[in-house]
């Protein structure tokens, strides 16, 4: 039975209501347990809609926050192949902090079973794990999940709109829905009549929906092809509006200084010379740290640092030998999980050629473009926040508790994102604007940090290491044996995020190891916890960004241990097992004309990685200029089994692409005495225009599974790196960042 | 004393000290916030304006020491009124998250004003020191390269 097969028959509620001047229509579609929120309870007029139809037109209200990767596009797109509008006619908005916009998807991507493999149970019970999300009250947007999550829902919310809009003409004209049609935003009468949406939008707010039934594939106009962007005018002419860009009347700017020692305090401080620095209007003591409230962002900064601070130490141990140590001291714990473990790993066959090899690579900082800000509006019994986020239903939970207020008190505005990358998944940020503006109530107060700001207080990708034993016979991989040790990101933000002890096996500590397409007959991965807390998060394909680095590191020296072509080895193991992923393979293959060989001052390797439902394999070629090494070309495959924007899904391969490249590459942080070593983008530096590759993206449509796009194009760019460096150089690099190990072009 | 600054074409009398930098001036004081803040020491490109054509840092220029017209993002087109540049990117859905896309444009217009028809090459000196984390690249190139042909005509 396939996922939408499944989703299809459960029920979709609809419903509509009246707003000022129009109509809104939602789609809640829940197991019996659940309330409807499209019927609220008396005096509550709670209503989560996707698709809003008043005197100025048509506007998609988006469940998931715009950070780059293109959902509102998609999302909105999904709405008007129902609802029959013009594209350039739809306005895109994001939806304030509701229940109803909980992300289904995510949370049914959690379980331990492999994706690539998802048997009838595997998949039922990822339906109900996704109702854990609705428990949790998750408005979340993250794990590449939007469009699979919305696949349903925004066309349901199109159809329904479309259907009631055709009822309410049809009642005004004495004529049978069945007979009328629509087209460009109108209802048509077979006479030639015609009523807008607009005009009907009133009316049919008084309707009950009808039930629809979603157009096939074959007929879509908008899916499948790659529309313009609905944020792109805006963001080409500097009139996009991020969190840092808001803009309130009478509001003031504040700086941030928070203890670089991660996880310390402030003994006290002294801001007797800050106090009388130009504009400055308040300095305010946030415990680990302090704010300057001034006239100016820059001014407040100027001030901020003039504050005379004594710093509580770093918990966390002193050196980076020290966090390596403890994470390789994991090793020897019980494991945490073996989410794989087939045949016997413990032996090696008979007559095979044994390999072993550990790798480690760093933490690492999201470093999004827009600095962390947030701006918040405190007047006593209500607060005002405008918070470029991706959970806005946590932010909002979260300032509520740190301001003394009810989470019905605050209002969340969501604004574009500068980067998200899981970054701002966190809360920080926005908690620290409304404590700021807590000190000066009735005036809107805009945090900015400052780039070192930003970077000294991130959620890190954890650090890992990865021990590999492997054994390979006749040319092919008989044993896979390997273990991952990191921090655990589903713990500590667990805990952080929804209050949660997570127990049991973190999947999320070994996928893209556990769950690769390869038929190998001994073969277990197992993940140990290491007990370092440093403070981690989800960075851009979470645990995948780990371990496919190592995983597919590591087939490649088996497949070199065993005389054979990288490439051929991984596709013999895969052809079997997920033919999907095997074609992914195929088609680098064929795109680079990989011959297995290289000539002199150039390099080539393969990478592959199945992460958030979509198979990728990137080949990237690496070229000796003479003054330093070129990551030259680049070929992308993915499978994400259904298209909806090809332009955008070329655009996220490509990005997710650049982003792991540029951490296999330059990037890595380290920590003394509990703070960051790496202050700003002259110490943790990515590809930029001159040494980022020529790219070319394959999209292939055979996985029965409706993939992510927005993180599964970092995993493999990583490996394929390093692979392609050995192929140049006879060099097998374990760790990361490779320009401690290659003279990079820089 | 106000100092005197004139951007997008409009004189503007700025209160504020003179070493407050000129990206602080157009986003705080004259709410120009087409012009992002991205690292404050000159090293991602995501502040960039032109001061008589002339691409800068706006983070590193302070206010006394502004001796042009500036201009920014919001000076060279608007929604309504594009320019060919502006079109370029669009045509080409350069931006994902978008926010450094405003030095990009500002950085790439004041190299086609000195090169009218760049190469691959002068792109990358011009343009390297513009970071995307989104790693739009292969769309600006592309961008910049139809700009140039299309404000030919």
């Amino acid at each position: 039975m396939s996922r939408i097969g499944t989703i299809a028959r459960r029920t979709f509620l609809v419903g509509s209501a009246a707003i000022a001047g129009g109509v809104a229509f939602g789609v809640w579609y829940a197991t019996k347990s659940m309330a409807n929120p499209l019927t609220p309870a008396e005096g509550e007029t709670a209503l989560n809609p996707y698709v809003l139809i008043d005197a100025q037109g048509v506007t998609i209200i988006a469940p998931r926050a715009e950070m780059g990767q293109g959902s509102h596009t998609t999302l909105a797109a999904l709405v008007a192949e129902e609802l029959d509008v013009a594209w350039e006619d739809i306005r895109v908005i994001h939806g304030p902090p509701g229940q109803a916009y909980y992300n289904h998807a995510m949370f049914g991507g959690i379980l331990p079973f492999p994706e690539y493999n998802k048997s009838a149970l595997a998949e039922r019970i990822g339906d109900v794990a996704g109702y854990l999300g609705k428990a949790l009250q998750t408005q979340i947007t993250g794990g590449s999940s939007a469009t699979a999550d919305g696949f349903e829902k925004m066309r349901h919310a199109g159809a329904t709109a479309r259907e009631t809009l055709k009822l309410a003409a049809a009642k005004r004209w004495g004529l049978k829905a069945a007979d009328l049609r629509t087209e460009n935003g109108a209802v048509m009468a077979p006479d030639g009549r015609t009523l807008t949406y607009v005009e009907l939008a009133p009316s049919a707010a008084d309707l009950t929906p009808p039930s629809v039934e979603l157009r096939p594939a074959t007929e879509w106009k908008y899916l499948g092809r790659t529309m313009p962007r609905t944020d792109m005018v805006a963001k080409s002419t500097g009139t996009a509006r991020f969190g840092i860009d808001t803009r309130i009347p009478g509001m003031v700017f504040a700086a941030l200084r928070i203890n670089p020692h991660l996880g310390g305090a402030m003994k006290g401080f002294d801001d007797t010379e800050a106090l009388k620095m130009p504009g400055v209007l308040r300095v305010v003591n946030l415990t680990t740290g302090i704010a300057v409230i001034a006239t100016n962002t820059w001014l407040a900064q100027q001030a901020a640092d003039a504050v005379q601070i004594d710093w509580e130490a770093s918990p966390h141990p002193d050196t980076q030998d020290a966090i390596f140590a403890n994470i390789r001291a994991a090793f020897e714990t019980e494991a945490n999980s073996t989410l794989r473990d087939d045949g016997d790993a413990a032996t090696t066959p008979e007559g095979a050629t044994l390999i072993e090899a550990e790798y480690a690579v760093p933490y690492l900082a999201h470093a999004t473009m827009e600095p962390q800000n947030a701006t918040a509006l405190y007047t006593g019994d209500a607060l005002v926040l405008w918070s470029g986020n991706q959970a806005p239903i946590l932010h909002q939970k979260r300032c509520a508790e740190a301001v003394g207020l009810e989470p019905e008190a605050v209002t969340v505005h969501t604004t574009f994102m500068g980067g998200g990358f899981g970054r701002r998944g966190e809360y920080d940020y926005s908690v620290y604007a409304a404590r700021v503006a807590k000190a000066m109530p009735d005036t809107p107060v805009q945090l900015t940090w400052s780039r070192e700001e930003d970077m000294t207080h991130d959620f890190y990708r954890p650090g890992g290491m990865g021990r590999f034993r492997g054994a390979v016979m006749d040319g092919r991989a008989v044993l896979l044996d390997g273990q991952i040790a990191a921090q655990s990101c589903l713990r500590q933000g667990g805990v952080r995020m929804m209050g949660i002890e997570a127990g049991g096996p973190d999947k999320g500590l070994v996928e893209g190891a556990f769950d690769q397409p390869y038929a190998i007959p001994n073969h277990r991965i197992r993940g140990h916890i290491a007990t370092v807390d440093l403070p981690v998060g989800f960075w851009r394909s979470v645990g995948s960004s780990i371990t496919a680095f190592m995983y597919d590191s590591f087939l490649d020296e088996m497949a070199h241990a065993a005389a054979a072509d990288p490439l051929d080895f991984r596709y013999q193991l895969m052809k079997d097992e997920h033919a999907p992923s095997a074609a992914c393979l195929n088609a680098v293959r064929e795109m680079s004309g990989w011959t297995g060989k290289t000539p002199e001052g150039t390099g080539r390797g393969v990478g592959f990685c199945y992460s958030f439902g979509t198979p990728v394999a990137t080949v990237i070629e690496v070229q000796d200029t003479g003054s330093g090494i070129r990551i030259a070309k680049a070929w992308i495959a993915c499978d994400p089994g259904i298209v909806l924007d090809p332009g955008n899904v070329e655009a996220q391969m490509t990005g997710g692409m650049v982003y792991g490249l540029s951490a296999a590459a330059f990037g890595e942080i380290t920590f003394t005495a509990g703070a960051a070593d790496q202050l700003n983008f002259p110490d943790y530096d990515a590809l930029r225009i001159h040494n980022a590759p020529r790219t070319e993206v394959r999209i292939l449509t055979a996985n029965r599974h409706l993939g992510g796009v927005g993180e599964p194009g970092t995993p493999p760019a990583m490996p394929a790196l390093a692979n392609a460096l050995f192929d140049l150089t006879g060099k097998r690099v374990r760790a990361l960042p490779l320009a401690k190990s290659f003279d990079l072009l820089t | 004393m106000p100092f005197p600054l004139t951007v997008n074409g409009i004189p503007h009398q700025i209160d504020l000290p003179g070493e407050v930098p000129l990206l602080w001036v157009l986003r705080d004081a004259l709410n120009l916030t087409g012009t992002k803040f991205g690292c404050g020491v000159a090293a991602c490109g995501a502040c960039t304006v032109q001061i008589d054509g002339v691409a800068v840092r706006s983070c590193q220029v302070a206010l006394s020491d502004v001796d042009g017209a500036v201009t920014t993002i919001e000076g060279i087109g608007t929604p309504d009124n594009l320019a060919a540049i502006q079109q370029a990117w669009i045509d080409h859905q350069v931006a994902q998250c978008g926010y450094c896309q405003s030095g990009q444009i500002m950085q790439a217009a004041a190299l086609l004003a000195e090169t009218p028809d760049p190469t691959d090459d002068q792109i990358d000196a011009a343009m390297q020191g513009n970071l995307c984390r989104c790693g739009t690249y292969p769309r600006i190139r592309a961008a910049v390269h139809a700009a140039a042909q299309s404000m030919k005509v």
